[in-house]
């Protein structure tokens, strides 16, 4: 712990070291955010409501998943980058230090400029809560959805990471997941028909961390909902499984 | 002239060569635009009187959305360009007895095309096999198809004049980046990226349609849909050539402009 805390120190000094660079990636993700947001606005106010669920009941499961996907993006977008450290063979290095594997990548980056779309959305949460009658048990279902979201998006970061072992490059095919998610979790997954709700509360539950609570969140099912999020973390057992795989496979590509 | 046909052939073939790319695009592609579709069939179900626009018109722009996703993306830009301009290597280019611009502009031309191509067609195809009302039908008189290829073909040319006035830009600031991550969302609200223009308040519609964004694939993809007919869709097209003809001759001026001012160092 207190050396991923050095590196994240590390991580910081360097980026402040180019900060009109910096600030113009932050703007880039902010303007991302404001995107989704004006999209559910334009939506939501020529029809009045999206499935039955008004601008600021969308904004507060909008503003859910944002903080999620951000928060994983900034912490475990070391995983992004696997397909670079694995062809340019900075993989065997990270093998030979006597560290956990795991702790390494995720110390290869911190995404500082995710900061802006986490404020982004919890300014959107803010604006959705007035759609909430609330009470200690709802908070805490708010903060489950949000951490455990986050948990299934690095779930996923795991199994690209995993995937790039097997291909050497990365695949396009996992934006549907992590990209798509945050695009069109702007809505509950409700909204798309029960196809699509069934295949993200069972396959890939992002669900269990956004519909499903979120109706326990509106008073629209009961409170046995609001747990769900606790049982999408089964998700990773799964991903780690997968990543474990690769890792034993590796071959490494030669200096 | 021949020799921008060659730097666009050399191009074209190069960007052919990425097919397992283009393969994995495509599921992306697809599932995407099912989500639009999803989305926007729970909408009509609820309030069909407050569709702007038909249902069949909009399943067209939608699944042609994704299909010509790379002809007019803003971020699908010539990575080589920018760095040569950084690094300095443009000057290997100048030595060469041709235009700059005209080169460039043919390179580009040719990347989006080939990119382009090789995703539009299996989403096309892959769109006309959703059943009704919600898949890719061509529905329109061959006439009015015609106006939308000669849309493209101008589509094509207004993002590449644009791509090219930031290429040109890149002379005078050093960090290329910056400009397109402002310009890409931008791009997308007032080009129909976030919803389609006629889904925008009344207001900001009006200024989105006059911009240079709504000159992109609003056109072509709202004529393929017959959501625009008649005098709309020539008043249409004579703003895309407008805005072609003065992005294309800004990106000129601010290249020459920017060629005089470049001093390279070295040996």
């Amino acid at each position: 712990m207190k050396l991923y805390i050095h590196y994240m120190s590390i991580h910081i000094k360097s980026r402040m070291a180019y900060k009109a660079s910096f600030f113009m990636e932050c703007l880039g993700h902010f303007l991302i955010g404001l995107e989704l947001f004006l999209g559910v606005l334009f939506i939501t106010d020529r029809f009045g409501a999206v499935g039955g669920y008004t601008l600021r009941e969308c904004a507060l499961c909008c503003g859910a998943v944002l903080m999620a996907s951000s928060l994983a993006e900034c912490f475990g977008r070391g995983f992004d980058h696997f397909a670079y450290v694995l062809s340019s063979a900075r993989f065997d290095r990270l093998l030979v230090q006597p560290r956990p594997l795991m702790l390494q990548i995720l110390c290869t980056e911190l995404r500082l400029n995710m900061l802006p779309r986490i404020l982004e959305a919890a300014v959107m949460i803010g604006f959705g809560a007035g759609a909430v009658r609330w009470t200690a048990g709802k908070c805490a279902v708010l903060f489950l959805m949000i951490a455990c979201g986050a948990g299934v998006f690095f779930g996923l970061f795991l199994i690209y990471a995993a995937l790039c072992f097997f291909t050497l490059e990365g695949l396009e095919v996992m934006n549907i997941f992590t990209d798509g998610a945050r695009e069109y979790g702007k809505y509950p997954f409700g909204v798309y028909g029960k196809g699509v709700l069934w295949l993200l509360t069972l396959l890939v539950p992002l669900a269990l961390c956004q519909h499903w609570p979120l109706q326990y969140l509106l008073d629209r099912g009961p409170w046995q909902y609001g747990l769900l999020p606790i049982l999408s973390l089964l998700f990773l057992v799964p991903c780690f499984l997968a990543w474990r795989a690769g890792v034993r496979r590796y071959r490494s590509t030669g200096s | 002239m021949k020799k921008y046909l060659s730097f666009f052939k050399m191009r074209l073939m190069a960007g052919l060569q990425y097919r397992t790319a283009a393969l994995a695009g495509l599921s992306t592609q697809f599932v995407w635009g099912g989500m639009e579709i999803l989305l926007y069939r729970a909408l009509w179900s609820a309030h069909p009187e407050r569709f702007p626009m038909g249902v069949e018109a909009l399943a067209a722009y939608i699944w042609l959305q994704q299909a010509y996703l790379t002809f007019f993306a803003l971020w699908h830009w010539d990575g080589e360009i920018m760095e040569s301009v950084r690094t300095g290597a443009v000057a290997y280019e100048l030595i060469r007895p041709t235009d700059l611009y005209g080169m460039w502009m043919a390179r580009s031309l040719a990347l989006r095309l080939s990119r382009g191509m090789l995703r539009s067609l299996p989403v096309i195809l892959l769109g006309a096999l959703i059943p009704a009302p919600w898949g890719l039908r061509l529905r329109v008189s061959p006439w009015a198809f015609g106006l939308f290829l000669l849309s493209t073909a101008l589509m094509l040319l207004v993002v590449t004049s644009l791509t090219m006035l930031i290429y040109a830009l890149c002379f005078f600031v050093t960090d290329h980046r910056g400009m397109f991550t402002v310009l890409t969302p931008v791009a997308d609200l007032l080009g129909g990226g976030i919803v389609p223009l006629p889904f925008l308040p009344a207001g900001l519609r009006k200024i989105a349609e006059l911009s240079p964004f709504g000159a992109m694939q609003n056109v072509p993809l709202r004529i393929f849909g017959g959501d625009i007919a008649g005098a709309e869709i020539a008043r249409a097209m004579g703003l895309q050539a407008f805005w072609a003809a003065v992005l294309a001759s800004a990106g000129y001026a601010v290249m020459r402009a920017g060629l005089r001012r470049t001093v390279i160092a070295g040996g």
